[in-house]
């Protein structure tokens, strides 16, 4: 089996190239873009530990842990949806009213 | 036991070399399509770990769902300055990389300090049973109803807030 190590390690890296995006670009979308690749490693951490979680001392504690970590990627997946749309929208607001995206330009919340 | 090991460093090289992509590629259009290669590669990660329904809720969410969203956007607004949106070449992208290098450093040094050996077979088969579609469901409805159901508020108060932004005139 795959050590939970090799998992978290893809999932470091990733998050570091999440922030690294989200400092360097300046397109707001792929600065989206680079926040769910943040949310999906961290996604995928949880999955990994619930998988290889040591042993709890009672069954309960067991079921207990698995299941936590898989409902906690089922509210984040939910939450980034409703972040998406949002968040889009917010952007094409911006575009209508400014007609430009930069987003070292976006200091004040008012067109 | 091999195959398992070998179809894992696979998918690591190709998450990482799509990851990469996301941040380098010059327009936003080939940021999006690098993103749905790296969430499909996330989606076969889950799979491996043995939770099918997340996999599946990854294509369907991730892929079916965010990345069309994105896609429309990207589209929409046709990136008419796009060319004005290439990142200058300056000191500030290397300050953003050693501090990105380190940081991945600070995190690599707690994933090294994991312990290996997690669990024995006996726990492994019940950590299987555990995570199938249907202890998922019913989960969902007993011991995290009401997260799930507050979910459900949130993602209409997120319906809602994006017909409004999306109104022709704020």
């Amino acid at each position: 089996m795959v050590p939970l190590s090799g998992y978290l390690t893809i999932s470091a890296f990733l998050f570091t190239l999440g922030v690294l995006g989200v400092i360097i670009k300046r397109n707001p979308i792929v600065v989206f873009m680079c926040i769910e690749l943040m949310l999906n490693a961290v996604n995928l951490s949880l999955v990994a530990f619930a998988r290889h979680h040591p042993n709890p001392t009672a069954n309960a504690n067991l079921a207990e842990t698995v299941l936590t970590g898989h409902m906690f990627v089922i509210f984040v997946m939910a939450v980034a949806a409703a972040e998406v749309a949002v968040g889009l929208g917010i952007i094409m607001a911006i575009y209508r009213v400014r007609k430009k995206i930069d987003v070292d330009d976006m200091s004040v919340l008012r067109g | 036991m091999t195959g398992e090991i070998v179809l894992f460093v696979c998918l690591a090289a190709l998450l990482a070399v799509s990851g990469l992509a996301v941040i380098v590629a010059r327009r936003a259009i080939y940021s999006a399509l690098a993103l749905v290669v790296n969430f499909f590669g996330i989606a076969i990660l889950y799979f491996t770990l043995g939770s099918q329904f997340l996999g599946i809720a990854q294509v369907v969410v991730y892929l079916g769902a965010i990345m069309v969203l994105f896609l429309f956007c990207i589209m929409l607004l046709q990136m008419s300055a796009e060319e004005a949106l290439e990142e200058k070449a300056g000191l500030h992208i290397g300050a953003a990389i050693v501090l990105c290098v380190a940081f991945l450093g600070i995190l690599w040094a707690q994933v090294l300090r994991v312990p290996t050996q997690t669990g024995t077979l006996a726990a492994d088969a019940q950590r299987e049973a555990l995570s199938t579609v249907e202890a998922i469901g019913s989960g969902l409805f007993t011991r995290w109803a009401l997260p799930f159901e507050i979910t459900s508020v949130l993602l209409l108060v997120g319906i809602v807030g994006s017909i409004l932004l999306a109104k022709r005139r704020l």
